[in-house]
């Protein structure tokens, strides 16, 4: 994996308020890379998620995505905040699966699918619901297109949210938790269809608390606490022979 | 269709186990509800009562049947229908531009907003309407430099006066409730829609307005029965809707209650008319909220009439 890589994040800080949440994260992640995020609940990690699509504002360091800053423009020495329309431009390249779907429970499956290459790209009516029925048959849907979202359960719901991600067709997809709200039964269906899609080149950030997931199609794996990064490395390595306490006291619980 | 009501409920007794075993339909007698009974024709009695004592009242009952299709009272219903919906209209536009102003990041809109919101709630609206009729005590001539010049008088038509006084002041309502229904949409939706990279303007319009109309129509629906009986404040300002043609009418011939009654017959079948409107309407904005449609009240009778067929069944 050479060139620039897919996301670099140098320094990163970030608060709410007098909650200081990311405490300088450097990090990067190579192109076609599965790259995991793990910790305990408050260590940041869905904060810095939302911060690569610029759904949060970064309080301080360099955060650039296909080496281009994220929510700024820098000219000369001075770092100039991004128009809501240009932070939207950079946004369609990024694809995002919330933990809690966020379907638009107005439209079928098919309208979700459809909706943002449409009014986005401004792609015509017949070749967005071509490519989104290709993609909910590749998400195992294909027969639930016609659905509301409330008709369908919430594993179905997740696939539906991940088919109407990659209809915009991204260069990196970030997934904030994409199997916590989910029954057991279902949480295998969702992780199929990302590891399909990782097969695929896909580059990805997962937010995740699936160890299973993580070392068996992750490529790197980073532990988050306290607004830090504490280990990071290959996912098998982390998750097997932790270096850090604070990880060997994490990964006791979870695994 | 008595058919098909017999079929439904049979099929449930008849039917087996997922195992294929049998099972036996349990038979039981309903509760009775003699209370609902007797209650029933207390109520009807006391309305029998109410409706004798009109009928024997000293009213001209005659005359009330007599001018109900009376042409004057029927242009006056219609005025009463044109300004109505004009209004709302003007309102719920002015309603939903304000309501994203006052959610606006810009302070300077938001302010605006709140002002507009402030005044025309504030005001009565008997009064703002009374403004509008005399504007050209403040403003001569209404003057858009090379586009359009014209007296205030002219342009101020009895319409027009009406049209603006209740459409600007129900906006300042309709603001409000708009803008319950915007915040009562959850924030992962405008979340989701940002990061499919859709600008605000369409994440509200195609995302978070139809949404918000769910919370949006019934306080609407209540807003808009209150403006058919409000329009009846423009006679003030010289435009005849209903209750002033059908006042007109009492004053002249001496029959001041009956035309009221007249009135009031038409402001409850608009009333009526309207309300069935919102119901569909509302079915409409539920779809995809609810995994079925709750059933329309057609087909609740139907259904109250099966189970009303049913009972001899269940009792044999």
């Amino acid at each position: 994996m050479t060139g620039q890589p897919m996301v670099k994040a140098e320094g990163v800080h970030k608060s709410y308020g007098a909650a200081h949440i990311l405490r300088g994260i450097d990090l990067e992640v190579q192109n076609g890379e599965v790259f995991c995020l793990v910790g305990p609940s408050g260590s940041g990690k869905s904060t810095f998620l939302r911060c690569i699509n610029h759904l949060e504002r970064i309080d301080g360091g360099r955060l650039s995505v296909d080496g281009e800053l994220v929510g700024y423009k820098q000219k000369g020495d001075k770092l100039y905040e991004l128009k809501d329309s240009e932070v939207a431009v950079q946004r369609r390249d990024i694809g995002m699966v919330f933990q809690r779907f966020n379907l638009f429970p107005h439209m079928t499956a098919l309208a979700n699918v459809m909706e943002a290459p449409i009014q986005v790209k401004g792609e015509s009516k017949a070749v967005a619901r071509e490519r989104a029925e290709r993609l909910l048959d590749r998400v195992g849907l294909g027969d639930k297109m016609g659905n509301y979202p409330s008709q369908l359960s919430g594993g179905q719901q997740q696939r539906v949210a991940i088919a109407r991600a990659l209809a915009m067709e991204p260069k990196l997809m970030l997934f904030d938790e994409p199997t916590s709200a989910l029954d057991p039964e279902l949480v295998g269906d969702v992780l199929d269809v990302m590891r399909d899609l990782a097969e695929s080149g896909m580059t990805m950030i997962v937010v995740t608390h699936e160890m299973g997931f993580a070392r068996e199609v992750g490529d790197s794996l980073v532990f988050m606490d306290g607004g830090v990064v504490v280990e990071s490395g290959n996912p098998r390595d982390v998750l097997t022979n932790p270096q850090q306490d604070r990880t060997k006291a994490f990964l006791s619980k979870v695994l | 269709m008595t058919d098909k009501i017999s079929k439904e409920p049979a099929a449930a007794p008849s039917g087996s186990t997922p195992s294929g075993l049998p099972y036996e339909a349990i038979k039981a007698i309903p509760v009775r509800h003699y209370g609902r009974w007797v209650s029933a024709v207390v109520v009807v009695v006391l309305l029998g009562w109410l409706v004798y004592a009109f009928s024997q009242g000293d009213v001209v009952w005659a005359t009330v049947w007599d001018k109900v299709f009376d042409p004057s009272v029927i242009d006056g219903m219609w005025n009463t229908i044109i300004i109505s919906i004009s209004a709302m209209a003007l309102g719920l536009v002015l309603g939903i531009v304000f309501a994203v102003m006052r959610l606006s990041k810009n302070p300077v809109t938001g302010a605006v907003a709140w002002l507009y919101i402030w005044f025309f709630r504030g005001t009565p609206v008997y009064v703002q309407l009374l403004v509008w009729f005399n504007l050209s005590l403040i403003f001569h001539y209404i003057n858009l430099g090379p586009i359009y010049k014209n007296e205030t008088v002219d342009v101020m038509t009895p319409f027009m006066v009406a049209l603006l006084g209740l459409g600007l002041n129900e906006g300042a309502y309709m603001a409000e409730i708009v803008r319950a229904g915007i915040q009562s949409v959850d924030e992962g939706q405008t979340e989701a829609a940002h990061a499919l990279g859709m600008s605000s303007t369409k994440t509200m319009g195609r995302i978070v307005l139809p949404q918000a109309m769910r919370v949006i129509v019934p306080p609407t629906g209540n807003e808009f029965i209150n403006m058919l009986k409000t329009s009846s404040l423009v006679s003030a300002v010289q435009y005849t809707e209903l209750l002033r043609a059908s006042s007109n009418i009492g004053n002249t011939a001496g029959a001041v209650m009956e035309m009221l009654f007249v009135a009031s017959i038409w402001y409850l079948a608009l009333t009526s008319v309207f309300s069935v409107g919102q119901y569909y309407l509302e079915r409409r904005f539920a779809r995809g909220s609810t995994r079925n449609l709750p059933a329309t009240p057609f087909q609740r009778v139907k259904k109250n009439l099966t189970t009303f067929k049913r009972s001899p069944e269940a009792k044999a």
